[in-house]
């Protein structure tokens, strides 16, 4: 695929590093298939698509009939996301002004400790958190809460910290120059600039945070993945199927909404 | 009364933009300041109000020094000094009232400004502003919504609301046609005539300079090669501050407008 | 001044920015409130166990600053193995799958019946979050790092083509043009027009997924398809926090190795 005329213009040494590289991903793929593959049962493997068609059967039709049973774990679900979201987003605001290069009181010593937090939460889906902080305070949708919250913070607080770094410098030196103090040149100067980009990374925060809800349940942070919880243990899969439609029904549903608040605020 | 003494500055990328500059501006008096690209025409006037902190070399406004003030004195002395930039520099999302009453912003607290509650010598004199200028229309509109024209007249409202003691003038017209240019040029003298404000325009064009200013001031590479009224900006002055070039148009020109 | 200055108004109040009209604005106000109350007053905390909790969450953090590499080595490493070898292999495989769905995917260039199919893979595959899917791959193919395997391709298919065939539908129509003006297959096409123009952004977007693919491998073993999730779930259950913390400190600096280097390597590739 590389050897386009295209690539042509590299030099010849360029072109050898690019084979050699090409070459080590795919030898790094064969390595890392059999390393993988080692301890796998191929004849389950092989019985995959007997299995999938039993798995297909015993799930469908969707037992509707649930459905009932589902509307409080579905509010439980959007809570633990709007909620988890709002807290996330409180703590994500300050901590991107003390990462933005051109708003961190210190480059030295805060500046990589706000990273830090940032890449930390990201690094840890929401699950984990859930999972750690189900075993701290206890099962139910606080968990689910904080969970959310700690994922969400390093998410919205590295996009609005790329959004304060794209600030136009000139406005914000225009409010110095006029004497403004220094939370004044915040409030006037880089605030206005970053609202659109922080309504925007909120609502796309939240979205997300709708998905990621609904599977907390799993562990045992409260909403609809609770029943999942239940529906998977007793094997009932007809019950699977019908959480499965009203997650992919929420998950729509919110997609929807947060693309249109999107496109009204941009 | 404005005193530069011995004023210098050094990037830290090692440019020496401006070398040993000393000058006077009496009150009233309105300066032109011209150079080529790049002779540190910008760098001057962001270092009066210390956006640009210089190397050395004092700056006086009145009988206050400005170089080597904590940073809550020169709050209070940049309140005194009114700044308009070529790119207007107005922040876009805010609306025009809120630009304009943001040259209040050293005056009041923090509260007061944040929750857009000025006081109501400010908020008529914001009004009577832009009256001025002819804006009273669009106050409440977003400063992104107006015309390059429109948008140098609320930068030139913003400047005045601050009821500045010297105005500092970045290439006003950088970014119009020559008719607006001239406009704004107009309106900008007016307004220091009024007031009996002083003025430093940065500006390119040589034109507007001698049509509109008491007094030119050559900056070449740093340092002043010229220092005097607009009579005497001959061909050789130009020479000097812009190097060899067929000066003849240039005059052909002003005589047109 | 043209008038006197007392004669203008003294007071100014900004125009409200989102809904102007007042009565809709309230309204949406005190809907928000009532629904804030009420998501709070559903929110049944058990106090006393969260109270019970602190003395665990001041181990945890304690866990964490000060982690246990050691004790849990073996399972750490052989969970560690399982995830990156499952997160290379699946992007790898799930990108080699993603190209030719994500440019049939692409209007300006897919037929129209290539077209809809392409969207409906994608929309399914994007649709279905990596832990359901890998419920029912773990039910499909047993337990283990093949499902995770799977599961992390399936998701990456919906991730990239979706992005490339943006990039495709977003490419210079010029270009494309002039090299169908030379009577080009459309093979040619692709290879001429429209490679060198996603290429670069194609590599950047594929470190991208690796990176998710790998946090996503941390997860997906709490459902039992392998990799480190599965150690993690272990130590948290057992209130192992020293060993959790090694874990996740692993977790956080791979991906901040993956970030750093893929920052390089794109720069490079521009
Ligand atoms: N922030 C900065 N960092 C480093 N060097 C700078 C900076 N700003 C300006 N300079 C340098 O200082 C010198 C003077 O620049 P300045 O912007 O003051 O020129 P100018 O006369 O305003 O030019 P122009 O007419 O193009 O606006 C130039 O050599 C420029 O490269
Ligand atoms: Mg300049």
């Amino acid at each position: 695929m590389m050897t386009t005329p295209v690539w042509q213009h590299r030099t010849s040494r360029a072109n050898i590093v690019l084979w050699v590289g090409w070459l080590f991903l795919v030898a790094l793929f064969v390595f890392c298939w059999q390393v993988m593959t080692k301890d796998t049962i191929w004849a389950f493997v092989a019985d995959a698509p007997e299995q999938a068609a039993d798995l297909g059967s015993r799930m469908f039709p969707p037992r509707w009939s649930y459905l009932d049973k589902l509307w409080v774990p579905l509010w439980d679900t959007m809570n633990i996301a709007t909620l988890g979201t709002l807290l996330g987003v409180i703590i994500a605001v300050p901590i991107a002004f003390l990462a933005a290069s051109n708003t961190t009181p210190s480059t030295l010593f805060v500046r990589p400790v706000a990273l830090f937090i940032i890449v930390a939460s990201r690094s840890i889906n929401s699950l984990i958190w859930a999972l750690l902080l189900v075993s701290i305070i206890g099962p139910g949708l606080l968990a689910g809460i904080v969970a959310i919250g700690l994922r969400s913070i390093g998410f919205v607080a590295k996009l609005l910290y790329e959004a304060i770094e794209e600030t136009e410098k000139i406005q914000i030196e225009a409010v110095t120059a006029t004497g403004a103090s220094g939370a004044q040149i915040l409030n006037y100067g880089i605030v206005p600039q970053i609202l659109p980009a922080f309504y925007g990374i909120s609502v796309f925060r939240w979205d997300i945070n709708i998905r990621e809800s609904t599977i907390l349940g799993l562990v045992g942070a409260g909403g609809i993945g609770v029943q999942l919880q239940a529906s998977l243990n007793t094997l009932a899969w007809p019950q699977v199927t019908m959480i499965f439609v009203v997650i992919l029904g929420t998950v729509v549903i919110s997609e929807w909404v947060s693309a249109k608040v999107r496109h009204a605020i941009i | 009364m404005l005193s530069v003494n011995h004023l210098s500055k050094t990037y830290a990328a090692g440019d020496k933009a401006l070398d040993d500059v000393t000058f006077t501006i009496p009150s009233g008096q309105v300066v032109g300041l011209i150079g080529p690209s790049g002779a540190g025409k910008s760098t001057l006037i962001r270092c009066i109000n210390r956006l640009v902190e210089p190397t050395s070399g004092s700056i006086q406004l009145g009988d206050t020094t400005i170089t080597g003030l904590s940073t809550s004195e020169l709050r209070a002395v940049r309140r005194r000094i009114g700044m308009i930039f070529q790119e207007y520099a107005l922040v876009e999302r805010l609306t025009v009232m809120e630009n304009v009453l943001s040259g209040r912003l050293g005056y009041v607290s923090f509260w007061r400004s944040f929750f857009r509650k000025f006081p109501a010598e400010d908020v008529q004199k914001a009004f009577a502003l832009l009256a001025r200028v002819g804006l009273t229309d669009h106050a409440n509109k977003r400063a992104d919504a107006l015309s390059g024209g429109q948008r140098q007249r609320v930068g030139i409202a913003r400047a005045l609301e601050q009821d500045p003691q010297l105005l500092l003038i970045d290439e006003p017209t950088a970014s119009l046609d020559p008719k607006t240019s001239r406009q704004v040029m107009r309106l900008l003298l007016e307004m220091c005539n009024e007031r009996g404000l002083p003025a430093i325009i940065n500006i390119h064009d040589v034109v507007l300079a001698r049509q509109f200013t008491e007094r030119i001031i050559g900056l070449q590479a740093g340092k002043i090669v010229f220092d005097g009224p607009p009579s005497e900006l001959d061909e050789s002055v130009l020479t000097r501050i812009y190097g060899e070039e067929d000066w003849k148009t240039l005059e052909h020109d002003s005589e047109a407008a | 001044m043209v008038d006197k200055i007392s004669s203008f108004p003294k007071t100014w109040k900004r125009p409200p920015v989102f809904f102007e009209s007042a009565p809709l604005r309230y309204s949406l106000y005190a809907l928000a409130l009532l629904w804030f109350v009420l998501a709070i007053g559903t929110v049944d905390v058990n106090w006393s166990r969260v109270a019970e909790g602190m003395d665990r969450g001041w181990r945890f953090v304690k866990g964490f600053l000060t982690p246990d590499f050691t004790s849990r080595w073996k399972d750490i490493s052989a969970g560690l193995i399982e995830s990156l070898t499952m997160t290379l292999t699946s992007t790898v495989v799930g990108i080699v799958l993603a190209v030719p769905i994500g440019i049939g995917a692409a209007r300006n260039i897919a037929p129209k019946a290539v077209y809809y199919v392409c969207r409906s893979i994608i929309a399914l595959s994007r649709s279905l979050q990596e832990i359901i899917i890998a419920i029912l791959f773990v039910a499909m193919f047993g337990f283990g790092p093949f499902a995770g395997f799977l599961t992390l391709s399936f998701a990456t298919i919906g991730f990239m083509s979706k992005l490339l065939a943006e990039d495709i539908e977003d490419i210079d129509e010029s270009q494309t043009e002039a090299i169908r003006a030379t009577g080009s297959s459309w093979l040619q096409l692709i290879n001429y027009a429209v490679q060198p123009q996603v290429m670069p952004r194609l590599i950047g977007l594929s470190l991208y997924r690796l990176d998710i693919n790998f946090r996503e491998s941390a997860v997906i073993g709490i459902v039992g398809a392998g990799g480190i999730g599965a150690t993690l779930n272990t130590a948290i259950d057992r209130y192992e926090f020293d060993s959790a913390g090694a874990i996740l400190l692993i977790i956080i600096f791979i991906v901040m190795i993956t970030e750093y280097s893929s920052g390089y390597v794109r720069r490079w590739v521009q």
